[in-house]
């Protein structure tokens, strides 16, 4: 009990310091925007903001966005200013909305001047962002499950090679030597991927639940073991049999009502069905966590496992099934990154994304829509580090490819927003 | 009648020393079932990845120089473990005491006295490595942020800052656009044994030394094992927790930065792609395996080398994937997890008849009481 009232306490005694940071920081970021962008643009420079993907009759209705790149960069400006004054003076009902908006008003500002005399496909823009988001939020969505039953799971970057690995052999035999159709060879991949990272998954639950070894060595085990037989395999079969690393993308589908849609349609609606199939992921994870008898089970056995066992819940199934699922999701965001994206296995294509997927779901405060946001926010700065060279922005592209990792740092750190872990994450649980 | 799970009251030597060696034979006939599935002669590969390794003085050095770096990211990890802090950052610890060096051997070498040149790189490397572990220490610290998550995320900050210092400004300006920096003064190297085997041998023997007096022999050590084995002990009898967290990570960080120096002064001699290749993550096994002890993480670091260095032979000399090596630490660690509960747990069958029902504790009856 005690500790709960000195969590409340800490809070509010942070609350003040913080929203007075929070207005500081809105007040800095319009006079940034003003030093950094506004002063050194000339006053005739036009900045444009391209609406649509392709020569579509049906979407050629949306026009193009034409500023004054100079006079948009003050609004801006005085926008951030503005909350900045009236976060110090009123103070925001909702601090991080406000934190959340600012940060939007910064990177459009960011845009419009990087796009001075050019012009810049937002849609097409946000388009790759939230496609390079799919594999982070599916990473996230299997930390969710395996933390909010108190299982910290830093094995993703494994399940997910993993995933990849045996969705391309697996699809490309089926393809390619028993000649099966291509939605069928595509469906074999997708399912021999699930069944790997249910493998994965029920390993670490086995030493991290059943034998109480710690949950960060065996994760560590578990990646170091994924790295080594998928680089041994790919070394050993693929690269001598390409046929076996070849089992095609599956195509786009447009959703034929909301794919119409300006902008909206052709961002989130034209795409192959492993993306749906992570919309779908998300809303159900969503309500089962929160509208399901299992959602309410896992939530008590994450923050206190010694009162759901005395109800009656069984920890350890619950855990088990948790870390189980949470692995079939960690290697769909690898086969999808084979079957989906790049359509053949690499052994370094993870490339650190299963531990983006967990800074996702920490920044969303492990719950599945904010993991999402979290990964859209990641996937574009993703996306946008690919366009700053085309946009000639003297901006390295790894301080874009850092942001994830800082950001999470400072969120963890309770500069802004709060992280509110499970109360027993990493914990194992000792019956009586 | 029923197997149970019991809780070894001691650990015996032999058990101690029998469950590792057992561990390693199903690691191998894993692999050998690896090696076997892709059509290679297991007893072969195996004997020609040892020769590989330890077969020769040449291979004896190259296992050596793979080995300075698991020695050293090992023993950082190991200190910090001691106390129960997970820090998984010794990768990026490791790349930052790499890129300090780097930069006092190309931009403030000339500007010093030559025989100062390289004590220079490793003070400031192993500082960068000290203070970038800091950070995650005091967040743990003070503000009670889980290092794991930190350590973790600071590795790709360290591992992007580094690429981007050799792709970027640092780059050779005579290298032909070839992502590197300028080859080193030869002030900067770091003198070689022999083969490419070089002085950190000698920091990381001295390191485990230095460690295993303190841990063992001093206040410092002593209230490191308390916080490990007991915190809430370790705060009844006022130890300052978050000190000797600070400290203990400075330590660590530290030495993982030297592991670092000692990268880019000795193997390299200049910064380029190939710093950061896992050591980081395969210290943590080193650690584990060694039980924490100082003395064992060498060993366990030699042996661990040693699998790298042949799995590197044998597909040079047989074509097998070099990734065998890798296989085999993942593999060794399963058998292991699971012969660590035998060393702490026995199986027994226990019978149970009507007066053996448990006494009130196993039962639970003394929570209930409470």
């Amino acid at each position: 009990m005690t500790a709960i009232a000195e969590r409340i306490g800490a809070r509010h005694g942070t609350s003040r310091t913080r929203s007075i940071t929070y207005g500081i920081l809105f007040l800095v970021t319009g006079l940034a925007i003003i030093l950094l962008f506004a002063r050194p643009t000339a006053p005739a420079q036009i900045s444009t903001f391209d609406l649509t993907v392709r020569a579509d009759p049906r979407l050629m209705l949306v026009p193009q966005i034409v500023l004054p790149t100079r006079l948009t960069l003050y609004v801006f400006a005085a926008l951030s200013a503005l909350a900045g004054v009236w976060q110090l003076v009123a103070g925001f009902r909702r601090a991080n909305w406000a934190l959340g908006g600012v940060a939007l008003i910064f990177i459009v500002a960011f845009l419009t001047w990087a796009t001075r005399d050019g012009s810049l496909n937002v849609v097409s823009l946000l388009r790759t962002a939230f496609l390079r988001s799919v594999p982070l939020a599916l990473a996230a969505l299997s930390g969710v499950l395996c933390e909010r039953s108190a299982v910290i799971n830093i094995s993703i970057e494994g399940m997910m090679l993993m995933g990849a690995f045996v969705g391309a052999i697996m699809g490309s035999l089926a393809l390619n030597v028993l000649g099966w159709s291509f939605a069928v060879s595509q469906g074999f991949g997708l399912l021999s991927a699930l069944g790997s990272g249910a493998l994965l998954g029920l390993l670490l639950a086995v030493l991290s639940v059943r034998f109480k070894v710690d949950q960060i060595i065996a994760g560590t085990a578990i990646n170091i073991l994924a790295t080594g037989v998928t680089s041994f395999f790919s070394a050993r079969i693929l690269s001598q049999y390409r046929f076996l690393n070849n089992p095609g993308i599956i195509p786009p589908f447009a959703i034929p009502v909301l794919s119409a849609i300006p902008i909206i349609g052709p961002v989130f609606f034209d795409h192959n069905l492993l993306v749906y199939v992570m919309m779908v992921l998300l809303i159900g994870i969503h309500v089962m966590l929160w509208y399901t008898v299992w959602g309410l089970r896992t939530r008590s056995v994450g923050e206190h496992p010694r009162a759901a066992d005395t109800l009656g819940i069984d920890v350890f199934r619950n855990r088990y099934i948790n870390v189980t699922a949470g692995g079939m999701v960690a290697a769909l965001g690898g086969a999808f990154l084979v079957l989906a994206s790049v359509g053949r296995f690499d052994r370094l294509m993870t490339a650190g994304k299963g531990f983006i997927g967990l800074a996702a779901m920490i920044f969303g405060n492990w719950t599945p829509f904010g993991a999402f946001g979290a990964a859209t926010i990641f996937g574009f700065a993703d996306a946008l580090q690919t366009r700053l060279a085309i946009l000639r922005v003297p901006i390295p592209s790894q301080f874009l490819l850092m942001t994830p990792y800082i950001v999470t740092i400072i969120v963890l750190a309770g500069v802004v927003g709060e992280a509110n872990p499970p109360a027993a994450d990493g914990q194992p649980y000792e019956k009586e | 009648m029923r197997i149970a799970f019991e809780k070894r009251e001691s650990v015996s030597h032999t058990v101690r020393v029998l469950v590792p060696l057992v561990s390693l034979v199903f690691a191998l006939a894993f692999g050998a079932l690896l090696l076997l599935f892709s059509g290679a002669n297991p007893g072969v590969a195996y004997a020609a990845m040892a020769r590989g390794a330890f077969g020769s003085s040449r291979a004896l050095a190259e296992t050596f120089v793979k080995a300075i770096p698991l020695m050293l990211t090992g023993l950082a990890v190991a200190v910090a473990f001691r106390m129960l802090f997970w820090n998984i950052g010794a990768e990026g610890q490791l790349a930052m005491g790499g890129l300090a060096a780097t930069g006092v051997a190309l931009f403030v070498s000339e500007g010093l006295p030559s025989w100062s040149v390289l004590p220079v790189a490793i003070l400031v490397g192993t500082l960068a490595g000290a203070v970038w572990a800091a950070i995650p220490a005091a967040l743990r610290a003070y503000l009670g942020v889980n290092e794991v998550i930190t350590t973790l995320m600071m590795n790709y900050v360290a591992i992007l800052l580094v690429s981007h210092m050799y792709h970027g400004p640092w780059r050779d300006p005579a290298g032909y656009g070839f992502p590197g920096t300028a080859r080193f003064p030869e002030t900067a190297w770091l003198p070689r044994l022999y083969g490419r085997a070089h002085f950190g041998l000698l920091f990381a023997v001295v390191a485990a030394a230095v460690l295993w007096f303190v841990l063992q022999r001093t206040k410092l050590g002593f209230e490191l094992r308390i916080v490990g084995e007991n915190p809430e002990a370790a705060r009844y009898i006022g130890i300052d927790i978050p000190r000797l967290m600070l400290v203990a990570m400075l330590v660590s960080g530290g030495l993982a930065g030297l592991a670092g120096v000692c990268e880019v002064t000795g193997v390299m001699r200049r910064l380029q792609q190939g710093l950061t290749v896992g050591h980081g993550y395969t210290a943590i096994i080193v650690a584990w395996l060694a039980q924490l002890n100082p003395w064992a993480v060498l060993l366990v670091g030699f042996l661990l080398a040693g699998l790298l260095v042949g799995g590197d032979q044998i597909q040079m000399a047989m074509g097998l994937p070099a990734a065998v090596g890798l296989v085999l630490q993942g593999a060794l660690l399963f058998p292991m997890l699971g012969g660590a509960l035998f060393t702490e747990y026995r199986l027994r069958i226990v019978r149970t008849t009507p007066e053996d029902v448990g006494t009130p504790e196993e039962l639970g009856l003394d929570e209930a009481r409470s």
